[in-house]
This record gives C-alpha cells, structure tokens and sequence, in this order.
C-alpha cells in the first residue's frame, strides 16, 4: 500500500489562548487521491485539523503540540506554511475574504507571482488553470462583478496553479446557495477526478457534500475522532445524532416511516437508494396517515401591504419591478431568491432605508412614504445577517438598551422593558455580561433583543442561520419560533432550504428584480422551474416520494414538516 | 448599492491610460518637485498650462473628480487664509518692496507683494492637484502595486496599498448597511443632535465597522501566506504592462521639464522670480 500523504500520529495540539487541548490525540492517515469529509459542530476541532494540515497552525496561529503530523512525509511543524502551501492547497469558506487580487486573472497569479514565475509562463498557466475550473472568460473580472460559485471557482483555481497534492476546503458552502453549493460539490468532484489529488472537505452540511461520492467520513467530537467509516456505515448508525450533525433529510424521514436505515440500503445518495418493497409500503402507509392530519392555518388581519413598487439605485436600471405582496399578523414567512434577485432591497424599502420610485408600503392601511427610517423603527425591526455588524456596546444590557436611551425614554421604564426583553430572549441571566462572552448564537439573540426592545410589530431578519451547525441552527430557529408564536410577525431572507421548509408555510420567490411566486415553501421547492430561478435545489423528500410511488411530492414534503412539528418539537 | 466612490479609478481610453503605472508614477513624482521647488510664476504659468492639457488629453470630466477638487479648494482656500493671519507681510519680506493697496485692520494691510505671494502659491498647488488626481483616476489599481514596486519600493509596502484600494468599495458598503441598521435603532447622525451626541454617535457605527474589517485582515493574510506571499525577496507581476515608445518619450518629457524647472528657477541664485525690482 502506499504510503499516507497525511498522517497524524497520536497527535494533540492547545491553542496559545486556550486552557484546554483542541485536538487530542488524533491518529488520522490520508492516503493519496483520497476524498474524505471532514464533519463536526462548530467547536469540535475540525478546522484546527485543516490549520494544521496547511500550515496556519502554527505558523499564524501559536500553540503546543505533542505527537506528529507528517504532510508528504515531512514532519509539519519543522517545515514552513510556503513548503507546505507547495503539498497542499487550501480554500478557505470566506469567498470575499480570500480574494487577494484585483481581478480574477491576478488572483489565480498569486502564488505563481510570489514564487517569481516569469510573467509569459504565467500568463499561460493562469489561461490552462481557469479552463480547467471553467472561469476563463471572465480573467478580466473584478470581485464585485462575480456571483458566489464564480468565487469559489476563482479560489479553487488559485490553488490549483501550484499542482499540489491536497486540496483543502474548509466550510466550503458556508456562503453559498442551494444551486451555487450543488454545481461547488460537482466542481470539486471534477477537478478530484482531473488532477488526481487527495480532497479534504470539512463540512457540517452533510447532505450537500454527499451529493458527489466520497470515500469516508471522519467524524470529530470535542476534539477526538468519535468516527472514521465509510459514508454507508455511518448513515446507518445514530452516530451523526449523537453529535449535532443533520442527516440527510430522506433518510430522516425514512426513519419516521419505520424503515431501519442498515449499509444495505444503500443511504449515501438518494438517487441509489435500494428500498424494497415492504419499504415503500411502510412510506406510503406513513403518508396516508399524515396526511389525513394536514392542517392550514387561518390568517390573520392585514399587516404589511406592498403595492406595485418599483425601485432603482440608479435612475437607468430598475432592480424591483412591479412588487405586490400582502403579510398578515403573525406569519413567518421566507424571502428566497439568488444573490442579486432583489431580497435585501425590499427589506430596505420596508424599514426606509430606500425610497421607492414609485408605489407604496402601507402598515395596517396607512402609507409608510412620510415615515422616517426611526419612525418606521418603532414598528418594524431589521436584523443584519452578522450580529457583529450591529453589535456597539460593550455590555449586553447596553445594547440592548441603546434605542431606548436614544428615543429617551425615562430609566424606569428603559429598565422594565430591557428586563422584560431579556427575559424573552433567554439572555436575562447573563445582563450583567459583556458582549465578548457570548458565543455566535448567543450573540445573534443580543442583536434580536436589540429589536426587539422597541417592539415592533415585524421583525426583518437577514439570513438568521448563515454558517451555523445543526444545533446552533435549531437554537436560534426554535427562538425565532417561540417569538412567532407569542404574536410577532416574522419575515426572513434566507437561502435555507430547511429553514424555509420547517419553519416558514409561505415563501415568496424574488427573481431578477420581480416577484415570481408566493405560496407555500413546499410548494416552492416542488416546483422544478421556482427551483431554477430561486437558485435552490429540489429536496431529496422530492426524490424520495417519487421513488416510493407518492405522486404528489408536494404533499409528502408537507406531511413530513407536520409530523416533525408535531411529533419531534 | 448607492454610488459613494470618492476618488477611484476611472476606465477610460485614452493615451495617459495607455501608459504604464511606472510612467505615471514617475511623471507624478517629478512633476511634484518641479512645483514644489519652484516659486517663478513664468515656470508655474507653463506648468499651469501643460496639466490642463494633459488633464484634457486624459478625458477624465470635472465632474468626475468634483469632490476631491472640491476638497482641495477648500484646503487651499484655508491654507492661503492661514497663511495671511500668521505672515501678512511675508511678500513683502520676500520681494523687497511694499505697494499697499488698502489696510483692514491692525497689521493686516493687503499689499500687492502679498497678494503676489499668494497667486505662487495657489498656482503651485494647482498645478500639482490634476496630476496628482490623474495619476489616481488613471492608473489601474492591479498596477499600483507593480508600479511602486519597479522604482524600488518593497513590493510589502506596494501590496497594502494596492490591497486598500481592494477593499476600498468593500468597506463603504459595509459602512453604508451598518449605519442604516443603526439609524434603524434611533442613532442619528443626520446633524439635528449636538455635536457631542453625534460623536458618539459614530462611535456606534465605527466599532463594529473596525471588528468586521480586523476580521478582514485576518482572512486576507491568511490567505495571502497560504499562497506564499513574503516567501522571497522579490516576486513578478501578472498585471505589470512592457514600457512603450509613449512611455519613454513621456518620462524623457517631465524630466526635461524639471531641469529646465530648476535652470530657470535658480540662474539669477534666487527661487523667487520678482517682478517688482
């Protein structure tokens, strides 16, 4: 057998800062060509394992290490982050972030300029780098003018350049869309096949990397190896459960069913799933049960009221056209649509930050137009995808506090609101704490507590879970739940497939600057040409009714949502 | 995304586009001494003359760059009002003679050496200001760096400003969305509150707005050395352009000028040319 081009050998490492190791004693071997995911929350040490892989640790990031790491066969930590770079090739999850260069061509001649490759060789391999990852109309493109998958391309490409041995990603998806992350999947697994290289994926969106093969899944937990198996072998345990990690969802609902999910079945791919026939029978039965019990829910009054805005940042191009729609008092509902399509914009027309060009937002009944952006406020809360865009206090109760002391309200009043918004929050226990202490998910909470403190009667949130693990996920999910269910009206941009499909009964589809749907968000994801347009992928529940003989797709995505309401929750 | 650039590149075809960063860098540079030495207003009327040219040539509009000559007036503007208050009768001491045209108060008489003064100064910086500006509006940023860096600067120091031009619209976009949500939470910085307040104010939008861009830096030079930035002492250009026929006549140009600049200004052992004598 060959030898590992990886291999950590009883392997811990502590970050400086740190009083507790990050990895403990990892015996891990990567053999060359190899495509092994790399899955686990947030916490449990798996990025640590890939900055140990390239280079970072410890060369930007300082810590102790026992054991060994040897990468092509030199021991990592007496080699340097530019040998390294030569062996393994690392794309960071941060598309914006990692683009170094100006244009797309210069950013593929990164590495090449700094290893003083002549400019006409470079030129040439930079023309042969980007045909391979299909970027090379676009040499003359700066970043702005790119969407997401093109980025990911760009850095793909940019690590290709040096013919390097391991290809390294690290949350590859965490940015993108549905459709943008599937064709992401499909390129790696091209490139994996062209160059012959070892691919390491470390994801927690198992069922998007699942979509191409891969050969074995290690699976971290508070910085151990908790599994090291073939993909089939450990979809077939309870082992991901166990540690927050989503399975994919046609293999959760075959388990509602009362399949037994075994290697047999062949789980790692919804298209090669071997059912037999008691199987189907099982789902089918399933369904007829659960959908006897599909219930819709009434609405409520009018609350929210777009009537045929157009709207343009510059006077020659429109980028909303044409955009009604009606939200009621105590709806959830998803604003999906791609990149560019137009979602942030109606947020901002909502809360004032823009103007429309022509028609007109009412609030039960009455024109927005005259409100100001701190009028509106006092109504309809917004918040930002990244609650370190918004967070300006030190303190948590001062945050939370602050648009009350600007409107000036009397202390006793501020104090008896920011308890009672704590409180619902969860966060009343940690008032005294500073912002600094909270993890991710916590701090989020602070930025809808923020909001939440004027009491507005809609809440506008931008992309809530973006780059949050299973649990995290569900945490702030079930938050923004509770808060619908005590009688705020939630809206919510998200590229979230399960988000818009567990939490939100309506959808509304934005696309190329107009509104293109507005129906349930199972009807949405079971509507092959709404997939398209929206830049989402069609749900392996799709897949899975058609492939048990359920001829309306729709309705099973349905009954699983009520039955995961009604029986898991 | 509203339209808040300041001062950036501005893509064009013209000749002063067609040369190479070096070219323009070069030019930029001895221009600026040329005008700075000088105080002879037959030179600066010269100087005046060909970066009028020279800015038509380039076909950047006014209305291009109206900020920032906007900005420079004003600079100019309180630097010749500076100037005044400290110094009235610097023009005098220079030129050796004193004409009053009127007195306004005290010391503060208007003379006509003063006012001449005055003129060399304000023309200097006016001929310094549209070449400068060129050189900014017409040098294409993935250049900047290559250009520093083939006159000798340490490509390290070439490549942070060649990456804050990169981040330039990044960062004005993220300024733009954070102040909006935080108007959204009743922080005003429209200009009713005192100034006090509105300081504060900023603060509010400031501090997040440094996190998420140290946050930047971080991602940015990771990955900068996961490609092997600083790994040797120099390292080639993808963008840099061969210096043409156009760019040497343009530097062999300004150089000329500047020695005629410093003949002229210093033949008579003076730096001021004195039309009163």
């Amino acid at each position: 057998m060959t030898s590992p081009v990886i291999s950590f050998q009883d392997y811990s490492f502590q970050y400086m800062a740190q009083a507790e190791p990050t990895l403990k004693h990892i015996n891990l071997d990567i053999y060359p060509g190899e495509k092994v995911l790399i899955a686990g929350t947030s916490g449990s040490g798996k990025s640590t394992i890939g900055n140990c892989i390239n280079g970072l640790i410890p060369f930007a990031y300082p810590g102790k290490s026992t054991g060994k790491l040897l990468v092509d066969g030199a021991e990592a930590d007496k080699s340097s982050i530019f040998e390294l770079s030569h062996t393994v090739g690392t794309v960071l999850q941060d598309t914006d972030g990692q683009f170094i260069g100006l244009t797309v061509g210069e950013d593929i001649a990164f590495a090449p300029e700094n290893d003083c490759v002549p400019q006409e060789e470079m030129k040439q391999l930079v023309d042969k780098v980007a045909g391979l990852v299909d970027i090379d109309h676009h040499l003359e493109y700066a970043p702005q003018e790119l969407s997401g998958g093109q980025k990911q391309r760009v850095s793909l490409a940019g690590v290709m350049v040096e013919e390097v041995k391991v290809l390294l990603f690290d949350e590859p998806l965490a940015n993108l869309d549905p459709a943008a992350g599937r064709s992401t999947i499909e390129l790696i697994d091209m490139v994996h096949e062209r160059t012959g290289a070892a691919v390491l994926i470390i994801e927690h969106r198992l069922e998007d990397v699942l979509w191409r093969s891969m050969d074995r899944i290690i699976l971290m937990n508070e910085g151990e190896i908790a599994a090291d198996m073939p993909v089939e072998e450990l979809l077939a345990g309870n082992l991901l459960l166990q540690h927050g990690i989503r399975e994919p969802l046609y293999l959760t609902a075959l388990r509602y069913a009362g399949v037994e999910i075994c290697k047999e079945l062949h789980p790692e791919h919804v298209d090669h799933l071997v059912l037999e026939p008691e199987d189907k029978a099982k789902v089918q039965n399933w369904y007829q049960v659960q959908k006897a019990e599909i219930r819709t829910r009434t609405h409520g009054e009018e609350l929210l009221r777009v009537e045929n805005l157009d709207f343009g940042y510059t006077p020659d191009k429109y980028n909303l056209q044409g955009i009604n729609f009606t939200i009621h008092k105590g709806e959830m509902v998803s604003i999906v649509g791609r990149n560019g399509a137009g979602k942030s914009t109606m947020a901002k027309l909502i809360c004032g930050f823009e103007k429309p060009v022509s028609g007109a937002i009412y609030m039960e009944g009455r024109n927005l137009e005259k409100d100001t952006i701190k009028e509106r406020a006092a109504r309809i809360g917004y918040v930002m995808q990244n609650p370190n865009q918004m967070i300006s206090k030190p303190m948590i109760w001062d945050e939370v506090e602050m648009a009350l002391v600007q409107s000036g309200m009397p202390k006793e009043e501020r104090t008896k609101r920011v308890e009672e918004t704590l409180k619902v929050c969860g966060l009343y226990a940690f008032r005294n704490w500073p912002v600094s202490a909270l993890s991710f998910g916590q701090k989020k909470r602070v930025t809808i507590a923020s909001i939440l403190v004027q009491r507005p009667q809609v809440i506008i949130l931008d992309e809530p879970t973006a780059g949050q693990d299973y649990r995290h996920y569900t945490e702030i999910m079930d938050f923004l739940k509770a808060l619908n269910e005590k009688g705020y009206t939630i809206l919510m941009i998200t590229h979230d497939m399960h988000l818009m499909l567990e939490y939100t009964e309506r959808a509304i589809v934005f696309s190329e600057g107009s509104l293109l749907a507005d129906t349930t968000a199972a009807h949405v994801l079971n509507d092959p040409e709404l997939v398209k347009a929206a830049s989402l992928k069609e749900t392996s529940l799709y897949t899975l009714s058609l492939a048990c003989g359920i001829k309306e797709p729709q309705v099973f995505t349905e009954c699983f949502i009520g039955y995961e309401n009604k029986e898991v929750r | 995304m509203a339209r808040i650039a300041i001062l950036s590149y501005i893509k064009r075809n013209s000749p002063v586009h067609e040369l190479t960063g070096t070219t323009k860098l070069i030019f930029f540079i001895a221009w600026s001494v040329a005008s700075m030495v000088t105080y002879d207003t037959r030179v600066l009327v010269c100087m005046l003359l060909i970066s009028a040219v020279v800015f038509k040539v380039s076909k950047i509009k006014i209305r291009d760059i109206r900020i920032v000559l906007g900005l420079a007036a004003v600079f100019l503007l309180m630097n010749n009002l500076f100037v005044y208050l400290f110094a009235p009768e610097y023009g005098v001491e220079l030129y050796g003679s004193r004409d009053v045209l009127f007195t306004i108060a005290g010391p503060y008489t208007i003379t006509l050496q003063q006012l001449f003064y005055h003129l060399n100064m304000t023309m200097k910086v006016i001929c310094v200001v549209p070449v400068a500006l060129l050189f900014i509006a017409c040098t294409d940023p993935s250049e900047f760096a290559a250009s520093l860096a083939s006159i000798g600067v340490s490509y390290r120091i070439g490549y942070s400003v060649s990456l804050a031009l990169r981040y330039i619209p990044d960062v004005q976009r993220e300024y733009h969305n954070i102040s909006q949500a935080q108007q959204a939470r009743g922080i005003d910085l429209s200009g009713k509150d005192k100034l006090f307040t509105r300081l504060k104010n900023s603060v509010a939008i400031l501090l997040p707005l440094i996190l998420s861009s140290l946050n930047r830096i971080e991602t940015v030079s990771n990955a900068m050395e996961l490609r092997g930035f600083g790994k040797k002492k120099k390292r080639t250009w993808y963008a840099r352009r061969q210096m043409k026929r156009n760019d040497w006549l343009t530097i062999g140009f300004v150089l000329t000028i500047l020695v005629v600049d410093l003949v002229v200004t210093f033949w008579d052992g003076s730096r001021y040319f004195n039309p009163f004598v």
